[in-house]
């Protein structure tokens, strides 16, 4: 617990993070922030920040933003919870449970869609 | 730092509105042709115009670079019957399609799609899209032809739909925009339709619009204008807490209700369909065995497959069966044309008792997609090309499914754990309806063999038009309305726009932001239009329900509405999009008193007038408003065969289209 300074603020819009950044590899360049069809980003103040997400109750969850990105790994498409807590899949041979988010996930299978 | 909270707390201070203010500006921009909605309908017309060597101007609510509702992507492409592997006339799919629709259908775009659909992804093709299996990853699979390479869809006999890469289809778009010389206004929500000498009923001259980052308005000054914006989604069902998020959030009716206002005629409004609005599940990305996951494996909790059976009630034994027409059927239509399903065009499907056969235990929940009992090309083409190039998929499905490690190879993907009842139909991720949230059917602007409305200089394409529905058919029926209106501009002058009406305009739009930030805001609103919607326009409708429902939207225009309040640019067009769904329900519902009789074809239930599909009005009912007079009239459901038309399709067809060098008609050769 940190002492840090408590603000009066609404609470947060759902869902809560329809879009999450990875300020390591975004360099804020805002290809993104121009091609969001809803404008649920905003440029960030600071230059070469990764975008504020403003209006992420008004994400349309299409991914355009990520296909758009020339930087892999700097944008997350991240489905509500009340999508993704849903979202789950058994493994024929063993019988797992997995889940869309869940704590421990499997290994990715890197397989690329069809081109 | 990627958080509005967060900055807010790093900062103690709100961040300002990123880009300049502009409110009251205004700007003026003359062209020939003046294109409403940049989606897929809108691209193909700019795109067909421009050709013809015309000025054109798109303007888009959104980026044209990637929006519309086909902007995230395409996988199937329907009613490409003059592809060279085709065994469906374009006639045969025209009648087909308007005979399963009970005649409630829009016979030249049906047609009009079904000519040009494969000239248009020839057109995709030319500027970069892939469409063939050109690096053989399907070699051999019963649906590819092995000499053009292309990829077929459900009926895998008659080869009509087709399958294809489309998941950049609006970059590509986009950059035949830029090359080919037209200009793009991004972030321009249109507001009215400016009219000859500023009177409703008259030629259309112009648009306004307002910047949705700016606040600015701007003046377009045009010979002639298509509406190409795409179909309501925010009109019974809206929540941003349960997310629904089929139809995109900038598709309100702007067209529509612009359209009205300026007095063009509409047909079917009053038909809606079934929707769980935001109960639904994530699109394409759940256990199912419909459209983009046709012919998909079910499985239940312990492993036994649910059959597929064929329209005549026939298990099918194999699954190569489900791509196979039943005996006696000529083609299956397959899914997505927003067509009824009957028995002459349906498609295979599971077991039709399954909801019974879950409650008596035969099958127990959950139910999974079972995509390793399809051959290896089957199970790629679902999970890897469909899931993969379809609008939302390849990020939102395939990126974040299989990051998380689901592999079609080893895993059974879950379908949706609902009451027995929602598994009648296999599109398990749309979810359990609620009979009172509706969702827009095909109620759009009536339009003649050029596409033209019944207001002069005004064009329809796409989901503006009645009856619309697919990716293709926005497509065609775009390039075949640009190239009639890029006509119109070269026989056309100009015409003076009238000041009156566009200061009338400016002052309307500025109203939110002079409004206290203790009244009504849009999300609001919105609900509670939807409320009334669900309530007095629902599955049941009578005329005390309609008349009160009119009542109470006129109701909130005058009060609620006219006190709601937008602190930036962008609230400002949520807030006039409000105004746009007051405008496009009363249309609805005033469509839906003039129809005196319920109907199977249109969802459409008037518990005063029971009985369904009388003969009496087995026709379309069109609507229109001039200095708010509404004006009902009745259409024949083969008026596009009447005089002064041919009573052939192929005739009106190459009287009426305009053909150029590219473009070889409709694929007639």
């Amino acid at each position: 617990m940190t002492n840090n300074k408590v603000y009066m603020v609404p609470n947060p819009p759902t869902p809560n993070n329809p879009i999450e950044f990875d300020d390591k590899v975004c360099n804020g360049c805002n290809m993104c922030v121009e091609i969001c069809r809803n404008d649920v980003l905003m440029p960030n103040p600071v230059h070469g920040k990764s975008p504020i997400v403003l209006y992420a109750d008004e994400c349309w969850y299409c991914g355009c933003c990520v296909q758009e990105c020339n930087r892999e790994g700097a944008i997350k498409l991240v489905h509500p919870l009340n999508q993704s807590v849903v979202i789950s899949w058994k493994r024929n041979q063993t019988g797992e449970n997995f889940r869309l988010g869940m704590h421990n996930p499997p290994p990715p299978n890197t397989r690329p869609p069809s081109v | 730092m990627a958080h509005w909270l967060d900055f807010i707390e790093q900062n103690a201070s709100l961040p300002e509105w990123p880009y300049p203010v502009r409110y009251n500006q205004e700007t003026h921009v003359k062209t020939d042709v003046l294109i409403l909605g940049g989606g897929i309908a809108g691209c193909h017309a700019a795109i067909s115009a421009r050709r013809k060597g015309v000025k054109v101007i798109v303007v888009e609510k959104g980026a044209t670079k990637w929006s519309g509702s086909g902007g995230a992507g395409v996988d199937h492409w329907l009613a490409a019957c003059t592809n060279p592997c085709s065994q469906v006339t374009p006639e045969e799919y025209t009648e087909q399609v308007i005979r399963s629709s009970g005649g409630y259908d829009c016979g030249p775009l049906r047609y009009i799609a079904c000519r040009e659909s494969w000239d248009a992804l020839l057109d995709c093709e030319r500027m970069g899209m892939k469409i063939r299996d050109s690096n053989g990853e399907f070699k051999g699979a019963d649906f590819r032809d092995e000499k053009t390479e292309l990829l077929f869809a459900y009926d895998y006999k008659n080869k009509v739909t087709l399958r294809v890469y489309g998941y950049n289809v609006k970059p590509l778009l986009y950059r035949e925009l830029k090359r080919s010389g037209v200009e793009i206004f991004d972030r321009i929500m249109i507001t009215s339709l400016l009219t000859q000498g500023g009177k409703p009923g008259t030629r259309v001259i112009g648009a306004t619009g307002i910047n949705i980052r700016t606040g600015e308005f701007v003046v377009f000054e045009a010979k002639t204008a298509i509406v190409s914006t795409g179909l309501p989604g925010r009109l019974w069902t809206f929540s941003t807490e349960l997310r629904p998020s089929f139809r995109d959030l900038n598709n309100v009716g702007d067209g529509c209700a612009v359209a009205w206002n300026a007095g063009a005629e509409f047909a079917k409004m009053e038909q809606s369909y079934n929707d769980s609005g935001p109960l639904s599940y994530l699109e394409y990305g759940m256990g199912n065995a419909h459209n983009t996951w046709y012919g998909a494996s079910i499985v239940d909790a312990n492993g036994k497959e649910v059959p597929w059976y064929n329209r005549d009630g026939k298990e099918l034994n194999s699954i190569a069966e489900r791509f196979q027409t039943a005996p006696g059927q000529k083609f299956m239509v397959g899914l997505g044309e927003r067509v009824p399903s009957d028995y002459e065009n349906q498609v295979n499907a599971l077991a039709p008792d399954l909801p019974e056969r879950i409650k008596k235990g035969e099958f127990v929940l959950p139910l999974y997609a079972d995509l390793s009992r399809l051959s290896p090309h089957e199970r790629r083409a679902i999970f890897g090309l469909m899931v993969g190039n379809e609008g939302k998929t390849r990020i939102p499905v395939y990126d974040a499914l299989t990051k998380a490690g689901f592999d079609p190879d080893k895993d059974l993907l879950q379908a949706p754990v609902m009451p027995p009842e929602a598994y009648q139909q296999s599109n398990f991720w749309a979810g359990m309806d609620v009979p009172h949230w509706r969702i827009w059917g095909g109620g759009g602007l009536v339009v003649d063999w050029n596409l033209k409305t019944n207001l002069d200089g005004l064009y329809a394409a796409g989901g503006s038009i009645f009856g619309a529905g697919a990716h293709s058919g926005a497509a065609a029926s775009g390039r075949y309305a640009g190239r009639h209106a890029a006509e119109f501009a070269k026989t056309n002058s100009e015409l003076e726009i009238d000041k009156i009406q566009v200061q009338r305009e400016k002052a309307r739009v500025y109203t939110p932001l002079q409004q206290h930030k203790h009244n009504i805001g849009w999300k609001e609103l919105n609900a509670g239009i939807c409320r009334i919607m669900q309530d007095y326009c629902g599955q049941y409708r009578s005329e005390g329900t309609l008349k009160t429902g009119i009542r109470l939207l006129k109701e909130l225009r005058e009060s609620e509405a006219a006190m709601l309040y937008a602190s930036t640019p962008h609230e400002l067009g949520r807030a006039l999009e409000c105004h746009t769904l007051l405008t496009v329900g009363e249309i609805v519902m005033r469509a839906s008193l003039a129809r005196k009789a319920s109907s199977l074809y249109l969802n459409f239930s008037r518990l005063d007038y029971p009985s369904v599909d009388p003969i009496e009005w087995q026709k379309i009912i069109s609507i229109k408003q001039i200095n708010g007079n509404v004006e009902i009239s009745e259409v024949p459901f083969n008026y596009h065969l009447r005089p002064p038309y041919s009573p052939v399709y192929l005739e009106n067809y190459q009287e009426y289209s305009i053909f150029d060098d590219l473009d070889k008609g409709g694929s007639i050769k």
